[in-house]
């Protein structure tokens, strides 16, 4: 009986234990959240490329082309219109280029917008360097407004050979809540 | 030596009687029972939802349902077969055998037991009363994304994706208790002499298994939650306009999908050896390498999880690493495939019917994991990703090596549990019926994806007609044959020729020195070991 009791008892322990992993586990579920933002931006993963650039002395290389495509996507639930003014730029990787993008309010409210930026192919992304842009912070637009909204970049001229066009995707959302 | 032991024990019924012996049981057998029933009645449930889909299926064109209605199917029909039929059947087995493999009297934690149980019947009434309450007019049905919940269509759905969350934690806190469960039992209750590796393989695939599950199911716990703060309490975690990101769902779910696949299947590793070596009247082959070999898999399936979506965009040595792990993961999987063969290599074989699932299962499954190895493959998945012969690969895995799995040994156990024999001319035609309609089944899906059907849609383009409807055919075939298993199982429960208490010829193990069927309590007293 005694050996029941104290038997008991251990699985009791060990199942406890045991419960440690199972919280381990979940805390490791959530801290993937920020590890993949983290490992997305040091490697430019998804063609995630919130990366900023300073302008400093920028050699330009001429001897070389590349076509840069612009699309935009207005997601559901924001009432706007918006698309580049050009489809596409043919640029040599360091020269600055600005490029306008419209946007329009349809609906009769102040709505705000937040457009998030996407590079493919993907491997291009950490060359793609933005040195102002609309998506950087939240857009606002009265009702009925339209807006000129510029976009500064280059491409950097570390850009791989082989990559003779990029394309950047820009999706306007609904910035439901409030700015900060 | 423990028929005496438990004899007399069986005397004092001070249990409850009826529906509260049910409810309030804590003794494994009954438990065991439970699950396994339980795993029977959603196998027929989420069989029933597919056979809708393959008659929508039957010819090009919508003529029987409504895309919405469909995708709600295929993703239900997965969650069922997965959470409810395979899981439960795997733990349904664990409760039954593993206290009289190892020669316990219980199961370690007899009330946790209870609860894992009895939160699973709740499980499986949310994630399909959202069918129910859109014939009233509330919500637009079930989970429609399939299994996977995607991003960011899963954020966007109906009511159909909070039951199915819901659904999610109750299945997955279940699986975690009987996890636990099975590795205080296995690690505390072996009887005296029964050192690690002298335990039944079954032991060593469950081991591994619940490993596994208190590793990942977590995770999903997380990713699941996660997506419902994403829904409804305005969090951004997948949500791009926020600045989340809706690839990191496909990482947090196949984090966990990836081991699940292995979770459903390493329990039925663990029993097929003994039933091959039982009807091979030989013991089985490489005892430590399987042991070895099902540690290797458990650990290599958490870190290859990305071959799921190939085709999302990462870079090359991502794209290289998680190829070439997921294909080592093949090495450890053909050390087993070898043992198995070698087990029945020149042995006495017979063919009752749990051999004939058995043996069957060998060379179905086997078809299952050479196929993955082609999904495996970056350059050829490009093309196969999100067809039809992804749908036949993971039917030859998950049905023909998880499920046949099951029914061998439930043909196998059966005798044991209920102290009758089953029909074995009914057995043998539920085997052949289906096997072969299984393989009618799923080899045109094999064509159709090669051929650049894709999958999860009603509807399809006229040339994929013929292959569609001989797979719809041998479906059908292969559904109502499961209505054999159901007789044969419950004539046996209620009466038939009595077993031995060895039931089978060759069978070895402590299981088969009790009576059959066990009695209520057995190893009051535990066997010595050797
Ligand atoms: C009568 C037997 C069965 C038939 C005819 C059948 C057929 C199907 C079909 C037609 C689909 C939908 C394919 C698509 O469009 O994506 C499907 C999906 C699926 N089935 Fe089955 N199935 C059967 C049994 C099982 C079993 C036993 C399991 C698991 C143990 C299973 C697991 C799955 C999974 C995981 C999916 C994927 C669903 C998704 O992608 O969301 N099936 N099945
Ligand atoms: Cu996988």
């Amino acid at each position: 009986m005694n050996s029941n009791e104290k038997r008991q008892q251990d699985n009791k322990k060990l199942g406890l234990k045991l419960l440690w992993i199972v919280g381990a586990a979940l805390l490791f579920g959530f801290a993937l959240v920020p590890l993949y933002n983290v490992l997305c931006t040091v490697t430019g993963l998804n063609g995630k490329t919130n990366a900023t650039a300073d302008v400093t002395s920028n050699k330009v290389d001429v001897t070389r082309w590349v076509t840069v495509e612009f699309t935009s996507n207005v997601m559901p639930g924001l009432g706007w219109n918006f698309y580049p003014e050009q489809p596409s730029v043919r640029v040599h990787p360091g020269q600055i280029e600005t490029v306008n993008f419209v946007a329009k309010n349809n609906t009769n409210e102040t709505v705000a917008g937040q457009a998030v930026p996407s590079v493919s192919p993907g491997l291009a992304s950490p060359y793609f360097k933005k040195i102002e842009c609309f998506c950087f912070k939240r857009q606002e637009l009265k009702a009925g407004e339209t807006k000129l909204m510029p976009l500064r970049f280059y491409v950097s001229t570390d850009l791989p050979n082989d990559v003779k066009a990029v394309t950047l995707s820009y999706a306007f959302y609904n910035a439901v809540k409030p700015a900060n | 030596m423990s028929s005496t032991t438990a004899a007399h024990h069986d005397e004092h019924h001070d249990h409850p009687t009826g529906i509260m012996r049910w409810l309030t049981t804590t003794n494994h057998k009954d438990i065991g029972t439970l699950y396994l029933t339980f795993s029977l009645i959603m196998f027929l449930v989420g069989g029933a939802m597919i056979l809708a889909v393959r008659a929508e299926l039957f010819q090009p064109g919508l003529q029987l349902m409504k895309p919405e209605f469909y995708n709600q199917l295929i993703g239900v029909h997965a969650l069922v077969m997965i959470f409810a039929a395979l899981m439960p059947a795997a733990t349904g087995f664990a409760n039954w055998m593993l206290p009289l493999q190892i020669g316990a009297p219980d199961m370690a934690l007899p009330r946790l037991n209870n609860w894992g149980f009895w939160l699973l019947p709740p499980a499986a009434i949310l994630l399909t009363l959202p069918f129910t309450l859109a014939l009233f007019g509330i919500g637009d049905g079930a989970i429609a994304t399939g299994w996977t919940f995607y991003t960011p269509l899963s954020i966007q759905g109906g009511i159909g994706v909070d039951f199915a969350i819901f659904s999610v934690h109750l299945l997955g806190i279940s699986s975690v208790l009987g996890s636990i469960n099975v590795i205080v039992t296995i690690l505390n209750m072996r009887a005296p002499g029964m050192t690690l590796m002298k335990m039944p393989m079954f032991a060593w695939g469950w081991l591994v298994t619940a490993f596994l599950l208190i590793a990942t199911i977590p995770v999903l716990a997380g990713a699941v939650t996660m997506l419902l703060t994403d829904r409804h309490f305005g969090t951004h975690f997948f949500d791009a306009a926020g600045g989340g990101d809706p690839i990191l769902f496909q990482h947090l779910f196949w984090f966990f999908g990836h081991p699940e696949v292995y979770i459903v299947l390493l329990p039925v590793w663990g029993f097929m050896p003994q039933i091959l070596q039982t009807f091979s009247r030989k013991p089985m082959y490489g005892y430590k390498a399987q042991v070895v070999s099902l540690w290797a898999i458990g650990a290599l399936a958490l870190v290859v999880w990305a071959h799921h979506f190939f085709t999302v965009g990462m870079p090359v040595p991502a794209l290289l690493y998680f190829m070439y792990s997921t294909m080592a993961i093949s090495l450890p999987l053909a050390v087993l495939f070898f043992c198995w063969i070698a087990t029945i290599w020149k042995g006495s074989l017979s063919f009752e019917t749990p051999m004939l699932f058995a043996t069957g299962w060998i060379v179905l499954f086997g078809i299952g994991g050479l196929t993955g190895l082609v999904l495996a493959d970056v350059a050829a998945d490009a093309q196969y990703h999100h067809s039809y012969f992804v749908v036949a690969h993971f039917h030859y895995t998950l049905f023909a090596g998880g499920m046949m799995g099951v029914m061998s040994g439930v043909y196998y156990w059966l005798p044991k549990m209920t102290g009758h024999m089953f029909s074995e001319r009914l057995g043998k035609l539920h085997f052949w019926l289906t096997a072969i309609s299984f393989n009618l089944t799923f080899i045109p899906q094999f064509f159709l994806g090669l051929a650049g059907m894709p999958r999860r849609i009603p509807d399809y383009a006229l040339q994929f007609t013929e292959f569609n409807m001989i797979s719809t055919v041998a479906a059908f075939v292969l559904g109502f044959s499961q209505l054999i298993f159901v007789y044969n199982i419950v004539s046996c429960v209620r009466g038939g020729k009595k077993a031995t208490d060895r039931v089978w010829e060759g069978a070895e193990g402590l299981e088969w020195t009790l009576p059959s069927p066990p009695p209520y309590h057995s190893f009051t007293e535990q066997p010595i070991v050797k």
